[in-house]
């Protein structure tokens, strides 16, 4: 490798480094401000992420292969680039108010954050085994951190060693799954791999190896039977960091499952294999994950349950491994982010202490107190169950309707079904604010221009996601072309 | 010279072994442990893969996954520290503050 192919390989990862300097530098920042000039961590923040989306989009050409095949520059890394630079964005400005009233430590807060999208961005980009590998650790041991952010508050520590123990079993299972398939065939290469197994060769070994991956995987993106950590660690978190946890560790494991099986193990024979064991997956996750959050008490752990529940609705998407799957998925993880960061800034925005349960007896009477959020909560609801025009029908439409055209009816139907059910547990938090009475006379809550702006953005989202659904859908559908082209 | 297969079993039971303690184990000192020992199980196989293949890759990547293993263990370390100041404990039977 020479200077100027490094130098070229360098260029196309620009804005992977851009957030990782971005955390480095407010690091280093952080030391030298007083409380009164805190605000430049956001800001720093913020215009980081910026310079980053402006690099991703003007970094979009040809797909070419960087760093001796081991990442990839293609329309596809670019969309997950833009989603997740969404996501950190929209994660500092919901914890700019979190951070001060909870006093955490701000500089190593949003520098983790950082990190951990540094990390979702390389496994967007990886174009091999070991690059996801990498690439999800750096994502997983910055949200461990993250996870036990509130030192001393012994449900956050709980939720940090719980988070790291599966984390890291998991890591174990998708590490050996990677050698596994390294031994059968010699490469980790996520191209020469569908190269390899073009030409037949499909052996007990490789389909462990397969399995193993699957599992590993599949902790990440919290899907049934993989899921125990996930209701746990999503309730004792900090919220914020919660509501960061739900969308981007999620979108980029879903990323990580794009590359890894609809480009590597993508001849139809394995797609044969694999494809029964999603649709279980699936299925199971749907069922089991509305079923328990009906019966939560909680509001934070409704949302964790209900967050399980729609990674089991992205995961039909893959199930239907055609186009439509793979450019729905895309669109279900933006749609999600929004859905999801919304709700859980609004239960920020509720809850005034950490210690408090998240009782839904505190939204008792929100309609009349305070109509505007309480307006904006019900579209977050509605949006999550599913209802139009929100960005989660136009969702779950394209994934069911990918998932019949792929001829799995079943799933679609049990897609339908759970989302009828869905409708019950979260209308729940739209008659407790409208019917009841409020219960006694609480202070008006505060809101912070950046938490305003964060509620803003992403109710707007939601609504022209699900207006104009074809901007974004059309956009995803680039984005996979090339998956669907390769493979042949 | 002792045939690859020797290795990858070996490295196929210490996996195992280094499982079961995650899951069976109570002390979050052990499981820590353990976990280390299902990743260096995997780097055992890494390297005999590699032999096999006679590629220079697997050997490379062992090297990747150690260091990999001791940032997770500085972290890990790290949350059971918070854990003891607070409970003077690390049995993970006495985690249980998220069950309900």
């Amino acid at each position: 490798m020479d200077a100027t192919a490094l130098l070229e390989s360098t260029g196309a990862l620009l804005p992977h480094l851009m957030v990782l300097l971005t955390g480095l530098v407010i690091l280093t920042m952080d030391l030298f401000l007083t409380p009164r000039n805190r605000y430049l961590n956001e800001l720093v923040g913020l215009a980081g992420l910026l310079l980053a989306l402006i690099l991703t989009l003007s970094s979009l050409g040809t797909p070419r292969q960087v760093f001796m095949g081991m990442a990839v520059s293609d329309h596809l890394s670019a969309f997950f680039n833009v989603t997740f630079l969404l996501i950190a964005a929209l994660t500092i400005l919901l914890s700019a108010s979190y951070v001060r009233r909870e006093n955490v430590s701000a500089g190593e807060y949003y520098t983790l954050i950082l990190f951990a999208t540094t990390g979702f961005m390389f496994v967007a980009a990886a174009a091999d085994l070991v690059m996801v590998f990498l690439a999800i650790e750096t994502l997983s041991i910055a949200t461990y951190i993250l996870a036990g952010l509130l030192r001393d508050e012994p449900r956050s520590q709980e939720a940090a060693f719980k988070y790291f123990m599966l984390g890291a079993l998991s890591s174990a299972f998708f590490l050996y799954g990677i050698a596994t398939v390294y031994g059968v065939l010699g490469n980790t290469s996520l191209g020469h791999l569908a190269q390899a197994l073009g030409q037949g060769g499909m052996s007990p070994l490789l389909l462990m190896g397969m399995a193993l991956l699957i599992v590993g995987l599949g902790f990440k993106v919290a899907v049934v039977p993989f899921h125990m950590w996930a209701p746990d660690v999503y309730d004792g978190a900090p919220t914020a960091v919660t509501a960061f946890m739900t969308a981007g560790p999620k979108a980029a494991a879903f990323a990580a499952f794009l590359r890894v099986f609809f480009q590597g193990f993508a001849t139809p024979d394995l797609v044969q294999q694999w494809t029964p064991v999603f649709a279980i997956l699936a299925a199971l996750t749907m069922i089991l994950g509305n079923f328990v959050a009906l019966a939560q008490q909680s509001l934070k752990r409704m949302l964790a349950y209900s967050s399980i529940a729609h990674a089991g609705y992205a995961f039909v998407a893959l199930v239907a491994h055609n186009s439509l799957g793979a450019s729905s998925l895309l669109y279900y993880m933006v749609a999600y982010t929004l859905m999801s960061l919304g709700a859980f800034t609004m239960l920020m925005v509720v809850a005034r202490r950490e210690e408090q349960p998240y009782a839904f007896d505190d939204y008792a009477g929100l309609g009349t107190t305070h109509p505007l959020l309480a307006a904006l909560m019900a579209l977050f609801m509605f949006a999550l169950a599913g209802f139009p025009p929100t960005a989660g029908f136009a969702g779950k439409f394209y994934v069911f309707s990918a998932a019949v055209q792929a001829g799995h009816y079943g799933l679609a139907v049990i897609g339908v079904l759970t989302s009828v059910l869905s409708v019950v547990y979260y209308a729940r938090v739209i008659m407790i604010m409208y019917m009841r009475e409020p219960e006694r006379h609480q202070p008006a809550l505060q809101l912070a221009p950046t938490t305003m702006a964060v509620l803003g953005i992403t109710a707007l989202g939601i609504l022209y996601m699900g207006i104009f659904p074809g901007g974004v859908m059309q956009l995803a559908e680039q984005s996979v072309a090339l998956l669907f082209q390769t493979k042949m | 010279m002792i045939p690859i297969p020797y290795y990858l079993t070996v490295s196929a039971l210490l996996f195992v072994i280094g499982a079961i303690g995650v899951l069976m184990r109570r002390n979050a000192l052990i499981m820590l442990m353990s976990l280390e020992l299902m990743l260096n199980a995997v780097n055992l196989s890494f390297v005999a893969y590699a032999r096999l293949h006679n590629d220079i890759g697997g050997h490379v990547f062992v090297f990747l996954s150690i260091t990999v293993a001791a940032a997770e263990a500085a972290v890990g370390l790290a949350i059971l520290l918070t854990i003891y100041r607070a409970r003077e404990t690390v049995d993970v039977d006495n985690l249980h503050l998220l069950q309900r």
